[in-house]
């Protein structure tokens, strides 16, 4: 028990690792910026426990000495100038002190110059769209066959026994480790939005407008993530999975994908 | 034709010969502030229940990942409806109730400045929901857009799309003139020696809400109203294909929505006011510091709506804007809590179940603020928006927040309503079961945000099962728990429990207090003398 409640602990101040149970926090992630966005959300965490500390620690002290039942004559005390000023001032220092970092990370998170590979991604009801611009590249990305199974309601089959389930397509979105990808999000109907955790990205897919957001994966594999707002029916059925590989693996990739048809043709 | 104007003279010979009606028109009919304060409340009552039904079948749905209950389009129903009533139909009309109850005892007032208006405040909500409702039966069913009808999913809405905004129209119809009645009722029927300034912090946090009330129900309206138009009559306000744009309804609809979850917190401000200090036996710690914090929450709420939007696209200043302004409200909220806590520090506390659910409200609502800081922040926002993480943290500020504070006036003003004690020992173990089970369901929460579960979908990726189980033990426990609070308020009306002196608790200050227990069916019919014992500054 006590164990179990010392690696709990232990495991508030560790990232959450990819898909594992009982996870509470979020991942590090694979980009730099990601795992900028980790390290802050660490450290605004740390100061909110360590002003919950302080806080939560003077209600219990009061709680515990302050009670009639100790025979405590009350004080007369209401008010106090000093005490205003002190716990206006400090909070604001305490603030400060947040925001410079978040203004840093913020800002970098939204520097998008010298993009090596665009991509237009399309929110659809209920599956995303994608197709690299000045390829000739282009896919649906639904949900995998056997999750889209599975997830019929009392379909018989244990979600337990579905790997990744609801968390699979059938043909996932492939880009070259280290390269700055850009994407450009839209939709075709209503208001998607594109949210990989690994990646540390998520914009809103607006129809009629185009949203724009970055990242370059310092790591090769395989990152999951889901659509994130509310789209109808199958808004929880419509998932994002994004598998980064080696930037050669990648052109053969694009090769094998590139208008099939021109193959067919040649093979003629 | 002659009862139609009392003056006082009249209403001086009157007194002591009519008491209430009799029957239905008592109710029908009903003018006197405490008969539709009571109205607002049973009102309130059942609707928590109502959308406290829907969350069971929320959470009976995402016990275990698979689907095993109800389609993904009657869930989507669900999590849309379970806000709209419990947001319109639970916390708002229960704080309103509230407000019509004690305010005007509270300043020693007669009544309410609008009496026949108040009666429309409230017979509009019955019809409201009703028709909100009744769109459960209709072709295509509920709403299922969410309770923040964005555009455009909202335009799919079935038959349900004009009751929807009808029903969204008629509750603003009943908050503004609410909202109206209480400031007219504040700024002029005070009795002479109070103040602005000696007024408890229940009517000030009070006076604040309706004006942030008269200021943004009328752009909800408007945003519903457009919503209404691009449906049906060929406009194109959120529809990009006719030049408009989807976003612009989210700002509109936002710069309602900020200051309405403000509008269902400041009167928990004040009731939190009203009853620390009377159970720690010491006046409440810089009553005018109270004053201008809950002021600056309520301005600064205008200027950070954009933070509910921080994923659609917009300019960086934009961003920062909106980072700063929301870290900002932590300044004024952080006076509040301290002052509570100061308020509390060398009293000479009990813990009665009023005190009881104030505590558990300063603690809890505490940590809703700090997940809400962590929200404001847009580089980490990224990651939480749209995830159980914000689900979390709001539930945490207004079930713990906004619903433990309305339990806590319930408490605490029952006896002085009704003219008995409730059932202490239950009343206790209401608390208790509440506080524990809120926990259990919500704070796991923000783990399941964190891991990366996202909002409104009614099935999840086998790594968030656990959490989601124990989410949803808690949300079972904490709904069968309310059973007991009915029981206990139930015992109290009709009349178990102990006879409660006027002054209920052990010297409380407020003008409530002076009149007996139960509260006589008009009160303060000549304006009081305000002893300076009795004074807030």
């Amino acid at each position: 028990m006590i164990r179990r409640t010392c690696l709990s602990a232990a495991g508030v101040l560790a990232a959450g690792s990819a898909r594992a149970d009982w996870a509470i926090n979020m991942p590090r992630g694979v980009t730099e910026l990601s795992a900028e966005t980790y390290d802050l959300h660490m450290q605004i965490f740390y100061w909110c426990c360590a002003i919950a500390l302080v806080v939560f620690g003077a209600m219990i002290w009061s709680l515990v000495r302050h009670r009639k039942a100790r025979g405590v004559e009350p004080a007369k005390f209401s008010h106090s100038m000093t005490a205003e000023v002190i716990w206006t001032v400090i909070p604001i220092i305490i603030l400060l002190l947040m925001a410079v970092p978040a203004a840093e990370t913020l800002i970098k998170l939204e520097d998008g110059r010298k993009p090596d590979l665009t991509v237009v991604v399309t929110g659809y009801q209920w599956k995303w769209h994608y197709a690299y611009q000045g390829e000739d590249v282009a896919f649906y990305s639904t949900l995998a066959r056997e999750s889209a199974d599975a997830r019929r309601k009392n379909s018989g089959i244990d979600p337990f026994a579905v790997e990744n389930y609801l968390l699979d397509v059938d043909k996932p979105l492939v880009v070259p480790k280290g390269a700055k990808i850009r994407i450009l999000l839209t939709s075709n109907d209503v208001i998607h939005s594109w949210w990989v955790p690994d990646l540390a990205i998520k914009k809103d897919a607006v129809p009629g407008f185009i949203n724009e957001t970055f990242f370059r994966a310092a790591e090769a594999g395989v990152f999951r993530g889901q659509c994130a707002e509310l789209c109808g029916m199958d808004h929880g059925y419509m998932p994002v999975v994004v598998e980064v590989i080696e930037p050669e693996a990648f052109q053969a990739w694009l090769d094998t994908r590139k208008n099939p048809a021109a193959g067919l043709a040649s093979a003629k | 034709m002659g009862s139609a104007v009392t003056d006082a003279h009249d209403h001086g010979q009157d007194r002591g010969h009519h008491g209430p009606a009799k029957g239905l028109k008592r109710w029908l009919y009903a003018t006197n502030h405490k008969d539709i304060g009571t109205m607002y409340l049973v009102f309130s009552c059942s609707m928590f229940f109502i959308g406290g039904l829907m969350a069971l079948i929320i959470r009976s749905e995402l016990f275990t990942p698979g689907l095993q209950f109800v389609a993904p389009n009657v869930f989507n129903q669900m999590t849309t409806m379970h806000a709209l009533i419990m947001v319109f139909g639970a916390v708002m009309p229960a704080f309103v109730g509230l407000a019509n109850w004690m305010i005007p005892m509270m300043i020693g007032a007669p009544d309410m400045a609008l009496p026949r208006m108040n009666n429309w405040s409230f017979w509009i909500l019955p019809v409201a929901f009703g028709i909100l409702l009744s769109t459960l039966l209709m072709p295509g069913g509920a709403p299922a857009g969410g309770w923040t009808m964005y555009p455009p999913l909202v335009l799919q809405t079935g038959d349900a799309f004009p009751y929807l905004i009808f029903s969204v129209h008629l509750m603003g119809l009943s908050s503004i003139m609410g909202a109206i009645n209480v400031i007219v009722t504040i700024i002029n029927m005070r009795t002479p020696e109070m103040s602005l300034l000696k007024m408890p912090m229940f009517v000030w946090t009070w006076l604040i809400t309706a004006y942030l009330l008269i200021a943004v129900m009328p752009v909800l309206a408007g945003a519903v109203t457009m919503l209404l138009t691009d449906q049906f009559f060929g406009t194109s306000f959120f529809l990009a294909a006719g030049g408009g744009d989807p976003v612009m309804f989210q700002h509109i609809f936002w710069f309602f929505g900020h200051p309405e979850v403000y509008i269902m917190i400041l009167p928990a401000f004040g009731v939190v006011s009203e009853i620390i200090p009377t159970f720690a036996r010491k006046p409440l710690f810089g009553h005018d510091s109270m004053v201008y914090a809950a002021s600056s929450i309520a301005f600064l709420s205008f200027i950070v709506w954009a933070h509910h939007m921080f994923t659609v696209g917009m300019p960086l200043t934009g961003q920062l804007f909106f980072m700063f302004a929301t870290m900002l409200i932590a300044v004024p909220t952080g006076v509040k809590v301290f002052n509570w806590t100061a308020t509390m520090w060398k009293g000479a506390m009990t813990f009665e179940t009023p005190m009881l659910f104030s505590l558990a409200f300063l603690f809890l609502f505490t940590i809703g603020g700090f997940s809400g800081l962590m929200l404001a922040v847009v580089s980490s926002d990224i990651q939480y928006h749209d995830s159980y993480f914000v689900v979390a943290h709001f539930h945490y500020v207004l079930v713990p927040g906004s619903i433990f504070g309305i339990m806590a006036a319930v408490y605490y003003w029952l006896p002085k309503w009704t003219g008995r004690m409730y059932n202490e020992r239950l009343g206790q173990v209401h608390f208790w079961l509440s506080a524990i089970f809120v926990n259990v369901t919500f704070f796991p929460m923000h783990f399941l945000g964190l891991a990366g579960m996202p909002r409104r979908i009614p099935d999840y990726s086998t790594q968030f099962a656990d959490f989601n189980s124990v989410a949803s033990i808690g949300a079972i426990g904490f709904g069968l728990s309310q059973l007991l609070f009915i029981y206990i308020v139930v015992q109290c009306v009709r009349g178990q429990g102990a006879r409660a002196s006027a002054a209920v608790w052990e010297n409380p200050k407020g003008l409530e207090w002076t009149v007996p227990s139960p509260a006589p069916y008009h009160t303060f019919n000549d304006p009081p003398h305000v002893s300076p014992g009795a004074a807030f500054s």
